[in-house]
């Protein structure tokens, strides 16, 4: 948190650096953000109107299913990622290498690819019921139900959890660990009192790094969830194609933003006293 | 009966990928003393201090504390506190905190960590900076803060790892006062390591001497100057002429083509010995009166003083001299017996000692495989 915005000097060729991405922000970021205000707020014909806000009442239970659905995977993910990472930091260098590679490997997939290779797999003839019942203990309902949605978003979103906390984490200052040691601190008591706090920084970009993909997921939810645990990224996509809704869909869309935006604004808040964190807001 | 040796190693051996760090390393450390390792990086001071910490099992060897075995006590169960290189200052705390850690660790009473950590903050004179992030300190109050942060739990020994290396020299002085007025207000057991002689010349009770996983020698800063034990310790503390001698018999020792009467005793006749010469102890006189002559090769004004290079039969000497002296100028060169210092042939003899050039890695190659 070194040198602020005001003291850098903006030449002329600072500004031109900055053009082509400022034109792209603006074109496809901005611009788009408020398209989406301005359909929440207008009806078919063009004119203001709030109907489309209230019309989010109806879907109180897609809404609310989507936060929950994604609360449960991010802890899930955080309960997983962090005693792995905290192992691995133990690790030499060249196992904490290798490992690193095979958490950032499944991220050079496309999501969609990997969803739909999940679904192969826990299909009722798929790969897994096969072998299931090739040893005699009948097929399981793999598919299409709660279990399944969030697996697929764990399964996913899990890398995205691991790396930012490992990233604090495999740069911590080991003379802090010793200094913890040195002044009585057991393994337990060190890492509640040293490890933790230092690492919130990487918790919280994981936390989210996990939960905003996983809150407006659409594909894993649809493919792997069935009818009944469709989410708000499908919901918004259902008004779009099938309702042919835009209004509605920028509604919704709006609300997720608004939402995203408190629950980073208030993570942040966590993280407020930590310096040199990696921080995405 | 209370042992009086605080800290006891007894053949402590130690190798890092078949690499010998410390070689049966023999030593006792007295309670209340401030003692000093002192050695060149890699010599295994700094790893002699991590087994007495504990973060370091040695290969062979034991460690006692008052008098108990302590090879499979872990840092946190040892009384033994240490001052990190860089500190080590716990960057999600404030100084407060920083300071009361060990006491929190303990769980002690609220009262009794406000009142400690007020008094151990007035000891490193930084009350008032309770509520300071400890990131944002100078140097020195960082290390201040180290210090603070090690007394709390009051270790009956506290380690000291090159605490003074990152400061600047001024401060580095400072701070030298500081550390031995708080050992001795605290009577703490401090073992400080250094590469710096005069750190260690300056702060200590003991030092001792170590380079290539062995003790050099131990003794108090005055004995370990005026009366090194091989040519490595008398080329490392201070500036030392190294000369190849030979002791006829007591009292009497001849070098660089003179025979000198000397106060040193108990050598074999005709043994072959090493003879340091202060440059201090150095008389410049005219040449009528010199007990040898030598041409200045060089000479040097360092303010208080100048640093003369003479030339003595193919060897170079250092001599320090009030007076001014010119190149080119043949002296004559004056010893009192007091300031010949002989020692016996030792695995450092010839390495030493010449003042052809002023670093190793001046000399010749053979010697950097040395290191």
């Amino acid at each position: 948190m070194s040198a602020s915005g005001k003291t850098v000097r903006r030449s002329p060729g600072t500004v031109l650096l900055n053009a082509p991405y400022m034109l792209w922000a603006g074109l496809f970021i901005i611009i788009p953000l408020f398209l989406v205000l301005y359909y929440a707020l207008i009806d078919g014909d063009g004119n203001f109107t709030l109907d489309n806000l209230k019309e989010l009442g109806n879907y109180t239970d897609v809404i609310f299913r989507s936060f929950w659905y994604s609360i449960i995977a991010t802890v899930i993910c955080l309960v997983v990622a962090y005693p792995f990472v905290y192992v691995v930091c133990k690790f030499g260098p060249t196992s904490k290498k290798l490992t690193n590679m095979f958490v950032t490997l499944p991220m050079w997939i496309n999501l969609l690819i990997k969803t739909y290779c999940l679904t192969t797999l826990m299909d009722n003839n798929g790969l897994i019921n096969q072998f299931m019942a090739f040893l005699g203990f009948g097929r399981l309902p793999l598919l299409n139900n709660t279990g399944a949605v969030i697996f697929g978003m764990v399964y996913n979103y899990l890398p995205y959890m691991i790396l930012p906390i490992f990233n604090v984490m495999s740069r911590m200052d080991n003379s802090l660990m010793e200094a913890a040691e040195d002044l009585g601190c057991s393994p337990m008591q060190r890492l509640r009192r040293v490890v933790l706090p230092l690492s919130m920084p990487g918790v919280i970009s994981g936390i989210i790094m996990v939960f905003i993909p996983s809150v407006s997921t659409f594909y894993i939810s649809s493919k792997m969830g069935g009818t009944e645990n469709s989410m708000i990224g499908d919901l918004i996509e259902r008004q779009i194609r099938v309702q042919n809704d835009l209004s509605v869909a920028a509604a919704i869309s709006l609300l997720l933003m608004v939402v995203i935006l408190v629950s980073m604004f208030v993570l942040n808040r966590f993280s407020d006293d930590n310096e040199g964190g990696s921080m995405l807001v | 009966m209370k042992n009086e040796n605080i800290i006891e190693l007894k053949d402590i051996t130690v190798s890092f990928d078949g690499e010998v760090i410390l070689d049966r390393l023999n030593l006792s450390i007295q309670d209340g003393a401030f003692v000093t390792f002192l050695g060149r990086s890699g010599c295994g001071k700094t790893t002699t201090l991590r087994i007495i910490a504990g973060f370091l099992q040695p290969d062979e060897g034991d460690v006692f504390f008052d008098g108990q075995r302590i090879n499979d006590v872990p840092p946190y169960r040892r009384n033994v506190n240490t001052i990190f290189q860089r500190y080590a200052l716990f960057p999600h705390l404030n100084v407060f905190e920083n300071v009361a850690f060990g006491l929190r660790v303990k769980n002690a009473p609220k009262e009794e960590v406000t009142e400690k950590v007020k008094e151990m903050l007035k000891l490193v004179n930084l009350e008032g900076y309770e509520k300071r992030k400890v990131t944002n300190l100078s140097g020195g109050q960082q290390q201040r803060v180290a210090i603070a942060r090690a007394l709390i739990n009051r270790p009956s020994v506290l380690l000291l790892d090159e605490p003074l290396s990152a400061l600047d020299a001024k401060l580095r002085k400072d701070m030298q006062v500081e550390l031995r007025r708080i050992q001795r207000e605290t009577g703490i057991t401090f073992i400080f390591v250094t590469h710096d002689q005069e750190e260690a010349l300056s702060m200590s009770d003991v030092i001792v001497v170590m380079n290539d996983g062995k003790i050099q020698q131990i003794g108090s800063p005055v004995d370990i100057y005026n009366e090194p034990k091989n040519a490595f310790v008398a080329d490392f503390i201070g500036e030392s002429n190294i000369i190849d001698g030979i002791m006829n018999r007591d009292d009497t020792v001849t070098f660089a083509g003179h025979t000198f009467t000397c106060v040193d005793e108990g050598f074999a006749y005709n043994e072959p010995v090493d003879v340091v010469i202060r440059p201090e102890d150095v008389d410049v006189v005219p040449v009528s009166d010199g007990m040898i002559t030598g041409e200045i090769t060089q000479a040097t004004f360092k303010g208080d003083y100048y640093e003369l290079i003479v030339e003595v039969k193919g060897f170079k000497w250092m001599v320090q001299t009030t007076d001014a002296y010119e190149e080119g100028q043949v002296i004559g060169i004056a010893l009192d017996p007091d300031s010949i210092h002989v020692m016996h042939k030792s695995e450092y003899s010839g390495l030493y000692g010449d003042y052809s050039s002023f670093s190793d890695e001046m000399d010749a190659p053979a010697e950097e495989e040395k290191e």
